[in-house]
């Protein structure tokens, strides 16, 4: 049914990832799909790394890792942005094409009152690619 | 400095065997500050946050101190800062000019080393941005406001006191001509006019640029240390500066920015309404100055929430289109010739004037030197934090010597041409035509008094308003997009609601003092954290050249 799947991850932040991750390998295992891990970081150093390539290089680590749990074939994208805090969104919308992915599966965080500024991923990457979509609520 | 084999195994980082260069050979510094460290992040009423805890407390404390005591002392504190402000232009003035001319000397050797080989990012890094983007994104948040408001208005005056000679009482000079003026001579006084203006616009400022630029993405791209000001202090602090002596050129540099941005927020505010008001009759009052601020910080906002590409880099981009299109428009309907030929003796001039108008020691024309020119400096420098820190971030994938051409030669080669249409044409004038409207004009309607003298001048009038407009908006959110990072800890990915917060802080100051007063105490004080800054900036010379040296260089 489902070819690829793509989990975007954010390295900083693995722990609020979890279920999305569970639900991901599931998911590929069910469906017999390559995993994608993607992720969107930054030019200059970060918390995680200090160049986007030691970035790309923890990532394909981390999709290794969870290779050897769901035992699917997994790939690894990292992509730059100057400015991931408001990038991100459409940066995740052009590899979802890229990637060639169907399904999306991702972690958010809670809807709010704030979503008009700062709108959580899903709903505009929902609302902007053909891929179906996984929303996993933490 | 301890650095680093990029091929030898790091134990700081998790599950990974080797920590990789950035893109081709780059030397990292080996440090186990983990970027966000000190960091406070969390929920705070529903809101996240990511911040670095000293240093964003600190400084908003100590801005939200520095204003009430601004608003509510405002007799007692305005001589102190002026006070202040005053001791270091005239009896330092010397430091910024010395300062300034080390700073310029160290960017036009770089150039010519084989050290300008090297590339921000690492030897393989490609650019973020286009030339085109890059470039108009540096010359807005560098200077675009001030070329707009003395433009005219700086050659007219200094020709002015320059064909005016000069004047002693009981010894000292009170004449503001620069150097030895040029008393009754119009083609001398008008050179002299031009490259004392081109002085203020030309290599000095973009070197002060420069160096703060460079260090920050060298020590930040190539070695691996957060897009702090304080990063560049490590090879002189080593692991200390990411205690407190870090924290402090940090906060110092939030403070810097923030009453920088605020201040001229408020006073370009100022006179813009002048301009609103002599185009299209709307009062000139505090309700106009106060829309113009809600205005211009609500665009901001939206900037800052479509990010650096589509915000900053987009409105930096129509505006160098709609600068390139006025001064176009002068430059053909104006005196086209005398422009053609007056760039040229200009750039002589004023590379003629050089050694002399920088001179720190021993000048004779202090009205000028210490009343301009190191109020200049000193405003740059105090600006210098922000605008490197921009600079910086939009800079990686370049190497050292396009890094400086771009952002020193190409900058100041604009400004001349930008002086020379716009100072010229009012000059030509002046003296040519006799219109006396635009020396007798305030200053923030010079320009304007000049575009009516001019064809359609009610639309170039308008689009020069729009161009202050704008890059006021491209300060606010550039301003606040690094004040955002530094507070973070050198965090580029914080929270968006942050940027909010910092953009909304900078206009309520403005509005503030626009309302309560103390706009130009204030100012007094940004001004004087160039003094600071000034050496900030010396040891970032320090810190390029040996940065550098343990670079591998591209090919």
């Amino acid at each position: 049914m489902y070819r690829k799947i793509l989990v975007p991850v954010d390295l900083a932040h693995l722990d609020a990832l979890e279920r999305a991750l569970k639900v991901a390998s599931d998911l590929g295992q069910h469906y017999e799909t390559e995993i994608c891990y993607l992720s969107v970081t930054q030019s200059t150093p970060s918390s995680v790394a200090r160049s986007p390539e030691e970035y790309e290089q923890k990532l394909e680590a981390f999709a290794k890792e969870q290779a050897n749990t769901h035992g699917r074939p997994v790939s690894a994208k990292v992509l730059v942005s100057a400015d991931p805090a408001v990038e991100l969104d459409d940066k995740l919308i052009h590899a979802i094409d890229d990637q060639g992915a169907d399904l999306v599966v991702m972690g958010t965080h809670h809807h709010g009152k704030h979503d008009i500024i700062m709108p959580s991923n899903g709903s505009h990457v929902a609302k902007e690619t053909n891929a179906s979509i996984f929303l996993v609520r933490p | 400095m301890e650095t680093q084999d990029p091929k030898k195994s790091n134990d700081s980082s998790e599950g990974v065997d080797g920590v990789p260069a950035p893109e081709g050979p780059a030397n990292l510094i080996d440090t186990d500050y983990q970027i966000g460290q000190d960091n406070y992040s969390g929920r705070l009423g529903g809101i996240e946050i990511d911040l670095h805890g000293r240093v964003f407390a600190i400084s908003s404390i100590a801005i939200l101190f520095f204003v009430v005591i601004t608003l509510a002392l405002q007799n007692q504190v305005a001589p102190i800062f002026q006070g202040i402000f005053d001791y270091l232009t005239t009896n330092l003035s010397w430091v910024f000019l010395l300062g300034t001319n080390i700073f310029l000397i160290v960017c036009i050797v770089l150039i010519f080393t084989p050290l300008a080989k090297v590339r921000l990012g690492g030897a393989k890094a490609t650019p973020d941005f286009s030339y085109i983007g890059w470039f108009s994104m540096l010359f807005a948040a560098g200077m675009g406001i001030g070329l707009m408001f003395y433009g005219v208005s700086e050659p007219i005056t200094h020709y002015g006191t320059s064909v005016g000679g000069t004047t002693v009482e009981d010894g000292v000079r009170t004449d503001w001509a620069p150097l030895g003026a040029a008393e009754g001579d119009q083609e001398a006084a008008k050179n002299l006019a031009m490259s004392a203006s081109i002085l203020h616009y030309g290599l000095h400022p973009w070197a002060m640029y420069a160096v703060v630029a460079l260090a920050l993405g060298l020590f930040s791209f190539n070695k691996g240390l957060p897009l702090t000001v304080r990063s560049i202090f490590y090879p002189v602090l080593g692991e200390r500066v990411w205690g407190w002596p870090g924290d402090i050129i940090d906060i110092l540099a939030v403070f810097a920015t923030l009453f920088g941005l605020a201040t001229s927020l408020g006073l370009g505010a100022s006179q813009a309404a002048a301009g609103l008001s002599h185009l299209f009759d709307i009062p000139n009052g505090d309700a106009t100055k106060v829309f113009l601020i809600m205005g211009i910080t609500a665009v901001a906002l939206g900037s800052i929430l479509l990010g650096v590409d589509k915000g900053v880099r987009r409105l930096s981009e129509i505006n160098l289109v709609l600068a390139a299109l006025l001064l176009l428009f002068v430059i053909v309907v104006g005196p086209t010739l005398l422009i053609a030929t007056d760039f040229f003796k200009n750039l002589i001039v004023y590379l003629g004037n050089l050694p002399a108008l920088s001179n720190p020691f021993g000048r004779e024309d202090a009205n000028y030197s210490q009343g301009w020119t190191a109020f200049y400096y000193a405003w740059w420098i105090a600006w210098s934090p922000f605008v490197g820190m921009f600079i910086a971030r939009v800079s990686r994938g370049r190497t050292v010597r396009e890094f400086l051409i771009a952002v020193l030669l190409v900058p100041s080669t604009v400004s001349v041409l930008w002086m020379t249409a716009m100072g010229g044409t009012a000059l030509e004038l002046y003296l040519g035509q006799g219109v006396e409207s635009i020396k007798e004009a305030t200053l923030e309607l010079q320009l304007f008094m000049m575009l009516e003298q001019l064809p359609l001048a009610a639309i170039t009038s308008f689009v020069a308003i729009t161009l202050v407009i704008v890059f006021f908006i491209t300060s606010s959110d550039s301003g606040s997009l690094v004040i955002d990072t530094m507070t973070a800890g050198g965090k580029v990915d914080a929270p968006r609601s942050q940027r909010i917060f910092w953009a909304i802080i900078e206009g309520a100051i403005a509005i503030a003092l626009l309302l309560g007063g103390g706009l130009e105490a204030l100012q007094a004080m940004a001004v004087s954290f160039g003094l600071p800054f000034t050496v900030i900036l010396l040891v970032g010379c320090y810190a390029i050249v040996k940065g550098l040296m343990s670079e591998p260089r591209a090919q």
